[in-house]
């Protein structure tokens, strides 16, 4: 069989979508998925993630370079990848007039892989695994937004699948739902589904991801494993002070840079070679400064994304 | 594996630069995760529940049943002084001047079955029909579940036709649900018994029974062009309303194009133009002549908007 790299769940060669209107939505994307990870896919709201998405399940033509989804073209090959793929795109879609159960009935339905004699057990154990089997018999339409989100998850989990790729998928939930689904796909993983996780939330995929690409209008800036990522940037030197004035005086003094005061708190780069901070710490409250809260923040993925991007998290225009 | 094969050529056009190693691979794919031999009929079964199930389209259906009610109950009041109904006779087999059959439905009930069809064909039925076939897939976008339904992967081709069919029972229901009202409150409110058909010669009730279930057939296969031009416009927009007031909207157009008399040349082009044919069901011997060149039409336009909604939609960036 003929798998160019046969590791990679989903694969791009200069994929590259221009809409009708002349607006570039992605740009020449190279990404590879390796299997068996938990990739999470970031940028700001309009840098082309979904797009990129539509393009690999096959919902809209690339308008030249081209995409593999488990080794295989798409969009030719969807009728025998695409059972193998569970997918949330751009927040679930019901019929509002239907129940739950019935919803993912319909779904199974238009499976042509789905077998119909467990087509009714597979929508039970979904709706189970989401937490919805209490409100399965509800309509959709009574659904608030955090369980249309976990009936479009239990979508998504009809079928044993090889790969996830869930777009935002904790949109619309509270915190303790948004534990649940990271919970839900640690355990997908590690049952050995590759899962591809979009999202504009960096402390969301640094939680639950092992590898990651950043992208800002419709071009992939960087992707590598989380840790890889986030070692790109130093951590940061952070004091809650009510004294920010002398404190920034202090700091100076001892070489750190970069600093900025938000009103208590004081934050700046450390030097290199890094003092102990313990030392920082003590030449504070020497000079009378009264410390309320002080440490030392390590790098995190924003960090890395800051770096990288050399600018905020903002909408891209 | 016909079935694989046929939706694999939809794929190739839509896709460009094959190779010979991608095909193999797909190939061998294809073998791993075949497709069960009676899904597409578990699609089109969904597709039917879930239409069927909707209560816009059993009210739909229960305003059309209604007017075959409302038509009978008025001409009884009407009649009850014991003076005939004022209008003339329901002759008429030339398109145009509709054959109205009132006058009869008080000799006979069955004839509110054939005033009921006359009178809701011009309208109602292709308006329902707008609302279910606008909506097909232009409603799926709209609520997004076009996307849900295409990753699935439900195939564009056979989603298409799984809705093209479910919208054609649509077009049969609809049609039955006036026709056996009709028959219903004819029964009901007037005597049934020998007809005298519209060339004068009398046959039994039996025999006009045949004819009534025949002339609901015509009248639904008369609906295949709108359902046809329905389909196709749902294939256009995202949006449902747009799509069902767009072809309802169509309906109207093309029947005030249809009586000027000025366009003459284009009229047996449009798809209403012989509707009212049926009423050549109901002459001894049957006059076939209008109700083939009915047939033909609708299957020009099954043929050239079934057509442009498959090109339509197996090329379409869904990007709702």
């Amino acid at each position: 069989m003929d798998e160019p790299s046969g590791d990679a769940v989903v694969e791009t060669r200069g994929l590259t979508k221009r809409y009708r209107g002349g607006q570039l939505a992605v740009d020449a994307l190279d990404l590879t998925v390796p299997r068996g990870s938990v990739f999470g896919f970031l940028g700001p709201n309009g840098s082309g993630k979904t797009t990129t998405i539509r393009m690999l399940m096959g919902l809209i033509e690339p308008t030249s370079g081209g995409a593999r989804l488990l080794g295989r073209p798409m969009p030719r090959a969807a009728r025998s990848v695409l059972p193998r793929v569970g997918a949330l795109i751009e927040g679930p879609a019901l019929y509002p007039y239907l129940s739950g159960r019935d919803n993912l009935l319909r779904y199974d339905a238009a499976d042509p892989t789905a077998d119909p004699r467990t087509r009714v057990s597979r929508a039970a154990a979904a709706l189970d695994r989401v937490g919805l089997g209490a409100a399965a018999g509800k309509k959709a339409r009574a659904y608030s937004l955090g369980m249309k989100q976990r009936l479009g998850l239990a979508a998504a989990l009809l079928q044993p699948r090889e790969l996830l790729v869930l777009d935002e998928p904790t949109n619309g939930l509270d915190p303790q739902g948004m534990r649940e689904i990271r919970t839900l796909v640690r355990e997908l993983a590690r049952e050995g589904t590759t899962v591809f996780l979009s999202s504009h939330l960096l402390d969301e995929i640094e939680q639950v991801c092992t590898h990651a690409a950043v992208m800002t209008r419709g071009r992939l800036i960087a992707q590598g494993t989380v840790a890889g990522l986030a070692a790109g940037s130093r951590g940061r030197l952070s004091v809650t002070t009510p004294d920010p004035a002398d404190a920034v005086r202090v700091l100076k003094e001892h070489g750190v840079t970069d600093l900025v005061v938000l009103e208590e708190r004081v934050s700046g780069e450390l030097p290199s070679p890094a003092p102990e901070p313990a030392d920082l710490n003590a030449a504070l409250v020497r000079a009378g400064v009264r410390v309320r809260a002080f440490g030392v923040e390590g790098a995190s993925l924003e960090d890395a994304f800051v770096a990288l991007t050399g600018e905020g998290f903002d909408v891209a225009g | 594996m016909s079935r694989a094969e046929a939706d694999g050529t939809t794929e190739a056009a839509e896709a460009t630069g094959t190779t010979e190693a991608t095909r193999t691979a797909e190939a061998a794919a294809a073998a791993e995760t075949r497709p069960r031999p009676l899904w597409a009929l578990a699609l089109f079964r969904s597709e039917l529940s879930t239409t069927f199930r909707r209560w816009r389209t059993l009210a739909l259906l229960g305003v059309l049943a209604a007017v075959p009610v409302l038509i009978g109950v008025a001409v009884k009041i009407e009649t009850s002084d014991g003076g005939g109904f004022g209008r003339g006779g329901g002759g008429g087999g030339a398109s145009g001047d509709g054959p109205a059959f009132f006058s009869q439905i008080t000799n006979n009930g069955i004839f509110l079955v054939f005033a009921a069809l006359a009178a809701t064909l011009p309208v109602f039925l292709p308006m329902a029909i707008g609302v279910i076939a606008g909506d097909s897939i232009a409603g799926e976008a709209g609520q997004g579940t076009l996307r849900y339904l295409l990753v699935a992967p439900a195939g564009r081709t056979r989603l298409l036709l799984a809705k093209f069919v479910t919208i054609l029972a649509f077009c049969l229901a609809a049609t039955l649900a006036v026709a056996a009202a009709g028959l219903a409150a004819g029964a009901m409110l007037f005597p049934l018994g020998d007809v005298t058909l519209i060339s004068g010669t009398s046959v039994s009730f039996g025999d006009a029974l045949v004819r009534a279930v025949g002339v609901a057939g015509v009248v639904a296969l008369s609906l295949v062009g709108i359902a046809a031009v329905g389909l196709f416009v749902s294939t256009l927009t995202n949006s449902g309303i747009a799509a069902m007031a767009t072809t309802v909207g169509m309906v109207v157009t093309v029947q005030i194009l249809d009586t000027i008399p000025q366009l003459h040349a284009i009229q047996p082009y449009l798809f209403p133009h012989y509707w009212l044919s049926f009423a050549d069901l109901l002459r001894q011997p049957v006059y076939w002549d209008q109700l083939i060149k009915n047939a033909e039409l609708q299957g020009l336009y099954l043929a050239v908007f079934g057509s442009a909604a498959w090109a339509r939609f197996t090329t379409k960036d869904i990007t709702v």
